[in-house]
């Protein structure tokens, strides 16, 4: 097991280097020179600009800036935003808020998602399954920021319950919205996800023997159907949990949430290099490690998945 | 449009029903009525700054509703833009060469620091300097002894006790006291200098307003404000201070807005142009900006210089429908150009001569492109370039239709993905097409919307424009010291541009915006930012 996280980190390595340079190259061989839109639609003097490239090291040829850039990070200096805040304080700032927020839309998607889908794959074919199939079918053809307009809309501005954007220090009661909002298409995802797991394994063979040795459906739907059911959901919530780091841009917008999404869409649109290489380095490790998380959960899951060798 | 009959009694009803419940007071959202608290926060939208708040670096409008804020400067523009004395006693000149400046006594910083002759020319030489790149170098480049090739020093600025320096200028400039009021012109207090870079994350200034505590920027969320109570310019706040929201988009500050729970917004989105009227009613804005729109149309473009340029030029300037465009497309938040420059101006007319090329004509228009044609027939396609991450699809399109169905030609947009490609395009001269120019003044003044733009070699004469005549005008114009003869001076100069015309002019955006139900006395500046300092709450 230990040898598995071990040889699990070491792959790490490699990944991280390699994702970084390319994300670093790409926003590097994004055409267009930053500094020059610094001064909007006014044409700056051309000493001015040549200065202020020197100040950023943006005339120094790509490598230079990659391993520049990388020894920093070793050095725990992400680099400096165009607003003069240190990109690491940026992280530490605005990463809680969006962890938080995929955490709650997480949750709220799991227990939600999971329980339609396991009532509705033991009553297949009765209205319960039909009516969660209809609805999750509906949620998952509406664009998201269509769900989040109407949900700002009809919550926020007519009937006051919820907040219409989330004030600055994001709390929790201000998150909700935004949450459901995220968790409602992946929501629809693991019902249906669920409901075909569930039927799958109701018809296994281990089912029928719990069924036959007489024990009671309070242990066999828990125990025997749903644990055995939830692998699949599992390795889709791990990989959810990254599109809800990453992917909450749309909604982070429309709700004003000071979080990773806004803020990296702000760093893209200005060219800020250091700051978008950091928050996808940041994320690209994040997905790492949840990816471990999942592999070992596995083994928590089916028993007869061991981590040996 | 169809009213129904039943709707018009409603209105009537609800207007009748309004007046005898204000008391057929009339105005009452103008005047600060005397519940009004003056501890109460207004809160607002705003955008994170660009760049450390250090007033010569900060260009922007995200930024610069901070730094306006809490610096005064010698002059601030009132409503009409035009400039009132607040840090200065007295600004004066005999030559519009030479200016000299008195201050009021006893200013002084939040830090309790005296505002000296010396704050204002330190931070004017930090700002001038080459190695210091701050964005708004330009502003100083008027001033004796700025340089672009080396550091220099600024020659031209010479103390002559504490409270009075004068200022001194490579030629002459009328509209120089008018600059004043700039954000670059803002005074720095000394502890400024040991560290910019710290000083610029939890700026000090002598404005109406100071930041609530060290660390009131919280990046990329919101700033607060609170009002200085040791300023005695004429901006004194009448309420107890200002909370920045940054939004990253309007249409979040406007769902804020509709759920009250944002005071004042300076930008409706795109999205709620058709229907922010009507949410809104009598608390919605909407009214010309200072800013030009336009299309710039390069020289070195082949069939655009010379008699036959001319032509086309004119040609195609009359075969925009502006009105239709700005109606349908923009629903009326733009206004059809008459000049070059923009309504809030003083000085604009929208009886240049010449200006009858703004107006749609399409017979008039076919017939130029065929006088041109008759010099050198016409080839290729005629595009305009444009970035599609600013919402400028719709317009381009329109334009191009109206151009291929009036003259007859072949003509579309020519999208770049980012706003900086098609920038850098624009100013490195690689640009093969006709390009999307707009320009939001930096002070109330015509020359501003000219001089930069067109004159031979100006900073951001991206056309490449150079008209002798043109140049002599605006030199004549800076030499005056009437202003009224000096805008006299500045719309003949136009006379030569609506022959030339180096850009179509298109349109000039409108300032849109909204309040709440909590606030009264909104007044939105010549510059498209509320005064805030003049707004009650409760």
């Amino acid at each position: 097991m230990a040898g598995y996280i071990f040889r699990r980190v070491l792959q790490a390595i490699p990944v991280f280097l390699g994702t970084t340079f390319l994300i670093y190259f790409m926003v590097f061989a994004m055409p267009g020179d930053p500094i020059v839109a610094l001064f909007g639609d006014k044409t700056p003097n051309p000493a001015v600009v040549a200065q202020l490239r020197a100040q950023y090291h943006l005339d120094d040829p790509f490598l230079v800036q990659y391993f520049r850039y990388i020894a920093g990070i070793f050095q725990g200096n992400f680099g400096i935003s165009f607003s003069g805040e240190p990109v690491s304080q940026v992280l530490a700032r605005t990463f809680p808020v969006t962890i938080r927020l995929a955490i709650i839309a997480l949750l709220i998607e799991t227990i939600a998602g999971i329980f339609v889908g396991l009532v509705s794959g033991l009553r297949k074919g009765k209205l319960f399954d039909n009516s969660s199939l209809v609805i999750s079918l509906i949620l998952i053809s509406l664009p998201i920021f269509v769900i989040a307009f109407v949900a700002q809309f009809v919550f926020g501005v007519q009937l006051g319950w919820a907040r219409t954007t989330v004030r600055p220090d994001a709390p929790l009661a201000d998150l909700i919205l935004p949450a459901i909002v995220l968790a409602s298409i992946s929501f629809a995802q693991i019902i249906r996800l669920t409901r075909s797991s569930v039927i799958e394994t109701s018809s296994l063979d281990f089912v029928r023997t719990a069924y036959g040795k007489g024990l009671g459906r309070r242990r066999i739907i828990p125990v025997h159907i749903l644990r055995n059911s939830l692998i699949p959901v599992v390795t889709y919530l791990a990989t959810d949990f990254g599109v809800l780091l990453v992917g909450a841009t749309v909604t982070e917008g429309i709700f004003n949430v000071p979080g990773v999404g806004n803020t990296l869409y702000q760093a893209i649109i200005r060219g800020e290099g250091p700051t978008v290489v950091s928050f996808v380095t940041v994320m690209v490790l994040i997905y790492l490690v949840v990816n471990l998380v999942v592999d070992l959960l596995y083994g928590l899951l089916d028993p007869r998945i061991r981590y040996v060798k | 449009m169809r009213i129904s009959r039943i709707g018009v009694g409603v209105v009537a009803l609800a207007a009748a029903s309004a007046l005898v419940l204000t008391g057929c007071a009339s105005g009452g959202s103008s005047t600060p009525t005397a519940s009004a608290n003056t501890s109460a926060i207004i809160t607002t939208n705003g955008s994170e700054p660009q760049n450390p708040l250090i007033p010569t670096n900060t260009n922007e409008t995200g930024g610069g509703k901070i730094t306006d804020n809490i610096f005064a400067g010698l002059v601030y523009y009132d409503e009409k833009g035009a400039p009132q004395n607040d840090v200065a006693d007295s600004i004066t000149t005999t030559d519009s060469t030479t200016f000299t400046i008195k201050l009021k006594p006893n200013e002084k910083f939040t830090n309790g620091e005296a505002v000296t002759s010396d704050s204002f020319i330190n931070a004017w030489q930090y700002g001038a300097l080459l190695s210091n790149a701050q964005l708004n170098s330009y502003f100083f480049e008027d001033i004796e002894g700025f340089s672009y090739d080396a550091d220099s020093p600024l020659t031209g600025l010479k103390k002559i006790d504490d409270t009075s320096f004068t200022v001194t200028l490579t030629a002459p400039h009328s509209d120089f006291p008018l600059r004043l009021g700039y954000t670059a012109f803002m005074p720095l207090p000394s502890v400024a200098f040991t560290d910019l870079k710290a000083f610029g994350e939890n700026p000090i200034g002598n404005g109406p307003y100071k930041l609530a505590s060290t660390g009131a920027w919280q990046h990329n969320v919101k700033i607060d404000l609170v009002s200085n109570p040791d300023y005695t310019g004429g901006r004194k706040p009448l309420n107890g201070g200002l909370t920045i929201t940054f939004y990253p988009t309007a249409d979040a500050a406007y769902a804020d807005l509709q759920a009250n729970n944002v005071d004042v917004i300076d930008q409706i989105p795109d999205s709620a142009y058709a229907t922010y009227k009507t949410d809104l009613g009598d608390r919605a804005v909407n009214q010309p900006a200072a800013i030009f729109q336009s299309f710039t149309i390069p020289d070195r473009l082949a069939h655009f210089s010379g008699q036959e340029g001319q032509l086309r030029r004119q040609a195609i300037s009359e075969a925009i429908d502006r009105a239709t465009i700005t109606k349908v497309i923009f629903e009326d938040t733009r206004t059809p150009a008459s000049d070059f420059t923009s309504p809030v101006i003083d000085g604009w007319s929208d009886s240049i001569s010449g200006s009858d090329v703004l107006k749609y004509n399409v017979d008039d228009a076919k017939k130029l492109w065929a006088e041109a044609d008759a010099i050198s027939p016409w080839t290729g396609t005629f595009q305009i370039a444009y970035n599609a991450d600013g919402g400028h699809q719709g317009w381009v399109d329109a334009v191009s239709n109206n151009l291929k169905n009036n003259l007859g030609i072949d003509a579309s947009g020519a999208p770049s993905p980012t706003f900086k490609q098609v920038r850098t395009a624009i100013t490195d001269r690689t640009i093969q097409t006709a390009f999307r120019t707009g320009w939001q003044a930096d002070y109330p003044g015509l020359f501003n919307f000219l001089g930069p733009i067109y004159a031979t070699n100006a900073g951001s004469n991206d056309g490449d424009y150079s008209n002798p005549a043109f140049d002599a005008l605006l030199a004549k114009g800076s030499q005056e010291t009437d202003s009224a003869t000096a805008n006299k001076d500045y719309q003949d100069a136009q006379t030569i541009l609506f022959k030339d015309l180096p850009a179509i002019p298109l349109w000039y955006s409108n300032v849109t915006g909204g309040f709440s139900t909590a606030v009264s006395n909104v007044h939105f500046g010549w510059n498209s930012v509320p005064l805030y300092y003049e707004i009650t709450k409760g």
